[in-house]
């Protein structure tokens, strides 16, 4: 069959925009949403399975399909106006690429998602993966304002807008964002920008995981409100105990008011890094994500970081731990079976906090899924949901694992 | 509608509180919007979530239709039923049921008034950010269900950002919860599908807010310039520093001209084309300097003078004439349409042309206030509804206005919602498939449509989209 498919792409996209992927996978790589869309809908007609990729840079591009959908071709950063800080960006752009050309406006996008710098911007929103910028600029899902997506039988939606404030229909932007591509395969965003601040001070306090986090509640407490204030276990900070690193940014004043304020808040010992190594700090931190091959995430309310950890610690390990202190969004990277992230999973839902499978190898994916223990009534949502945006069932997503009881 | 439906209702939630004699309907038939009204045919008041989902549970049963309100005081003819539908009143939902101060999360009924909350959570040094002008009467859960913004949702966001969690009543009658505490969602975002859903995917009865830490420091400085398009390219500079104020508004002349004329007048220049009012907030230190920059930026854009205040009863005062602008507006005729649209900031001046051109044209009085940081202007229309040639200049004028900013990029609402208003204008900016989307969503909560039937999606705009039942689930 896969010779079949190959032909029927090539015949769709032509030459330029089919090829065959390491194991022999026929991949079209559409470079517009309406070829996006052709590919889906035929997709849907053949009853073809889809894998969607990006760059492959976070999750492995693993899952069994009849063809892949690479949104490598989508990589156009469509328009930056600068005067009302929105740029609309194809899916496949990298994460990199964009920062390079929002600089040249004197702008940035206020997202620093785990993994390589040249993650696509397609999978970030996805996966809705936000790094410790969180702390101060909110979740991904603020950064965008609205998108383009292909469901999975080929209609093509457009979803929200290209203005800061919109109320027009019901915010479907909002169920892609984190959709993990379950909804349809993304095709450009129109993202929200800031101006790019004049000053990005990051200092570090280390010590003890317990101390560190009582330091960041009492941070809080006292109306400190860094841009992100993250605890990093020794193995992603690559120190020798854990760390809290406190990042400011904002207007020279702002952020010299806050040093100071931090300075004088407690007896812990602030380090600041020096300006020339503040990227590298937080790169190398953001890459200790794929230090495993299974990421996820939990969310829990800020005095219960240290229990969400001890646990981690307990079921799993605390190799490479990412949290916001301040906010309380619980980052672990690691190797583990399925068996065990599941127990997980059911202790954190017993605690109120949900847990989500960000990356992880396909059977551990399909087994476990990205979600799990909804509460009575989510999964006929999310189910119809589901039978709404892919009816054909072709986009090979595990959102939820097939043994997920 | 049967009578038996009366004592049915009754049954569920005590004789006393239901209404149908056409006297006590009547204070229903409108909501904010003062070009429509409509006759509900009972109103029914649960006093407790289990009512609500007695109610619905009813009303699923024997199919019948049925709208959510809160106070009425939407923008958007959203809380209108029809005279076959049974409107369900959440007033009486008012309860703030819980506030954690240490993680800073309340949580309350759909009925409990916006400054209520934040003026119970003061003493804790907190406040409840999304600040909609008529916080003073309209409810959360109203708030909720249109995604309400406000002037300090520059800096912190529109409702959608401040809740976290919530209970719904899907229209079939089942509950079930929404979202974490934490505000992670739980699977997909189904919380931020069904902020905005504007009462059309179930009914809320239990609101997670976050809540945030009062600000430090306030300083809100007032500058007058003798064009809009001055004043908007300020306000263009301040954000290109850097600097995100927490609140950024601006009036024009006739606006302006209204507050000063009412007993609301705050010492504004009646002589400026605009007034723009910038607040910042955050550490003293920090509030101070900026508000130095601010102050250079706006004398450098050409405003004539700036005032500052930092104590609460001289900002209160600078702040008067914009938080009772649609009041003082009562004193031009008898009614208002408050509109709603937003436009990428830099075409703010171009369409504040096409506004004054429209205005001219149609020969009506028209009063600009708008949250300009982002784009969101409320072009005010006076006019006395008792005259139906005005009405209908009313009508024609609103739909150039949205027209020009959809023209411009913009969108037809920022913050009121679609309602039953604004429905012609939804295939100006979605096509056939997206509305076609929208509609298999709403779908999805709510197979039958009877939750706030008419609103928000034109039906005859859609492209069908046909949901089929798998295996999945």
């Amino acid at each position: 069959m896969s010779n079949a498919i190959f032909t029927r792409l090539r015949a769709l996209l032509g030459t330029s925009g089919v090829d065959r992927d390491a194991r022999g996978v026929a991949r079209a790589s559409p470079d517009s949403g309406d070829a996006l869309s052709l590919v889906c809908r035929l997709a849907h007609e053949e009853g073809w399975k889809i894998r969607v990729e990006g760059r492959g840079t976070w999750l492995p591009p693993d899952a069994p399909a009849d063809l892949v959908v690479s949104t490598r071709a989508l990589e156009q950063i469509v328009s930056v106006s600068p005067a009302d800080l929105v740029a609309t960006v194809q899916a496949g752009a990298s994460l990199e690429a964009l920062r390079r050309r929002l600089a040249d406006y004197g702008m940035w996008l206020a997202i620093d998602p785990p993994g390589r710098p040249d993650r696509s911007i397609g999978s970030v929103v996805a996966t809705a993966t936000a790094g410790p910028l969180r702390h101060g600029f909110g979740p991904v899902r603020d950064h965008v304002l609205g998108c383009t997506v292909a469901t999975g039988d080929g209609r093509l939606v457009n979803a929200g807008g290209r203005v800061v404030k919109n109320v027009a229909g019901y915010d479907l932007t909002k169920l892609q964002v984190g959709g993990f591509g379950g909804f349809g395969i993304i095709a450009d965003v129109h993202l929200r920008l800031r101006a790019l601040p004049r000053a990005d001070v990051t200092l570090l306090a280390r010590g003890q995981r317990d101390a560190l986090t009582s330091v960041a509640r009492e941070l809080v407490a006292v109306h400190l409100l860094p841009s992100a204030l993250e605890l990093l276990s020794p193995a992603l900070a690559a120190e020798s105990d854990w760390v809290l690193a406190a990042r400011f940014l904002g207007t020279d004043a702002a952020v010299q008011a806050d040093v100071r304020r931090l300075g004088s808040a407690g007896d812990q010992n602030w380090q600041p890094l020096p300006a020339d190594r503040t990227a590298a700090f937080w790169s190398v931190a953001a890459r200790g994500s794929l230090g495993g091959p299974t990421t996820l995430r939990l969310g829990v309310l800020s005095d219960g970081v240290d229990e969400a950890i001890d646990l981690l610690a307990h079921d799993l390990d605390e190799g490479l731990v990412s949290a916001g202190a301040g906010l309380g969004m619980i980052r672990w990277t690691g190797d583990a079976p399925v068996e065990q992230l599941r127990s997980i999973r059911r202790a954190a839902a017993a605690r109120e906090i949900p847990m989500t499978l960000e990356r992880a190898p396909w059977q551990v994916r399909r087994a476990l899924g990205h979600f799990g223990a909804y509460r009575e009534g989510v999964g006929q949502i999310v189910g119809r949901l589901r039978d709404t945006f892919d009816p054909g069932q072709c986009l090979n997503v595990a959102l939820e694992g097939v043994d997920n009881a | 509608m049967n009578p038996s439906l009366f004592d049915a209702l009754g049954r569920i939630v005590g004789p006393q509180w239901v209404r149908h004699r056409r006297g006590e309907l009547s204070t229903y038939a409108m909501d904010g919007l003062p070009t429509r009204e409509s006759l509900p045919g009972v109103v029914v008041m649960p006093g407790t979530p289990y009512e609500v989902r007695e109610l619905v549970r009813l009303l699923h049963l024997i199919q019948v239709p049925f709208v959510a309100r809160g106070a009425g005081t939407g923008l958007s003819g959203g809380a209108l039923a029809e005279p076959d539908a049974v409107l369900i009143t959440l007033t009486r939902l008012n309860r703030i049921l819980r506030v954690d101060p240490v993680q800073r999360r309340a949580v309350v009924q759909p009925g409990v008034v916006n400054a209520r909350l934040s003026e119970a959570v003061a003493p804790l040094g907190l406040q409840y950010v999304p600040d909609p002008s008529s916080q003073a009467a309209c409810t959360v859960g109203g708030n909720v269900a249109e995604n309400a913004g406000g002037p300090h949702c520059l800096k912190y966001g529109v409702t959608t950002n401040h809740i976290v969690s919530l209970q719904i009543v899907l229209p079939d009658g089942s509950v079930t919860r929404l979202g974490s505490d934490h505000g992670e969602p739980w699977g997909p975002d189904l919380v931020g599908l069904f902020v905005g859903s504007e009462g059309m995917f179930g009914i809320a009865t239990e609101i997670t807010v976050r809540l945030e830490q009062v600000p430090e420091s306030v300083r809100t400085m007032l500058a007058d310039f003798s064009t809009v398009r001055a004043a908007s390219e300020a306000v263009s500079s301040i954000i290109a520093v850097g600097i995100v104020p927490a609140a950024l508004e601006m009036m024009d002349r006739a606006c302006v001209a209204a507050v000063e004329a009412s007993i609301y007048a705050a010492g504004y220049p009646t002589d400026a084309a605009a007034v723009l009012l910038v607040e910042l907030d955050g550490q003293a230190e920090a509030v101070g300097a900026e508000a130095q920059t601010v102050k250079d930026i706006l004398l450098a854009s050409g405003a004539r003078e700036v005032r500052s205040a930092s104590t609460p009863g001289d900002r209160a005062r600078l702040w008067q004439g914009r938080k009772k602008a649609f009041g003082a507006m009562g004193r031009i005729a008898p009614d208002l349409a408050v509109q709603d649209a937003v436009v990428p900031r830099s075409a703010l001046p171009d369409i504040m042309d096409q506004i004054e051109k429209i205005r001219g044209r149609y020969g009506l009085t028209i009063s600009n206030v708008f949250h300009a940081g982002d784009g969101n202007l409320h072009p005010n229309i006076s006019f006395d509804r008792r005259d139906p040639a005005v009405v209908s200049r009313v009508h024609l004028a609103c739909r150039e206005i949205m027209a020009a900013c959809v023209a411009a990029g913009g969108s037809i609402t920022g913050e009121h919602g679609v309602g039953s208003d604004k429905l012609d204008y939804m295939p100006w900016i979605f096509d056939a498939e997206t509305l076609g989307a929208m509609r298999a969503v709403r779908r999805v909560f709510d197979p039958t449509e009877r939750a706030n039937p008419g609103k928000v999606v034109p039906l005859h705009a859609c492209r069908e989209w046909h949901a089929v039942k798998s295996a999945r689930r």
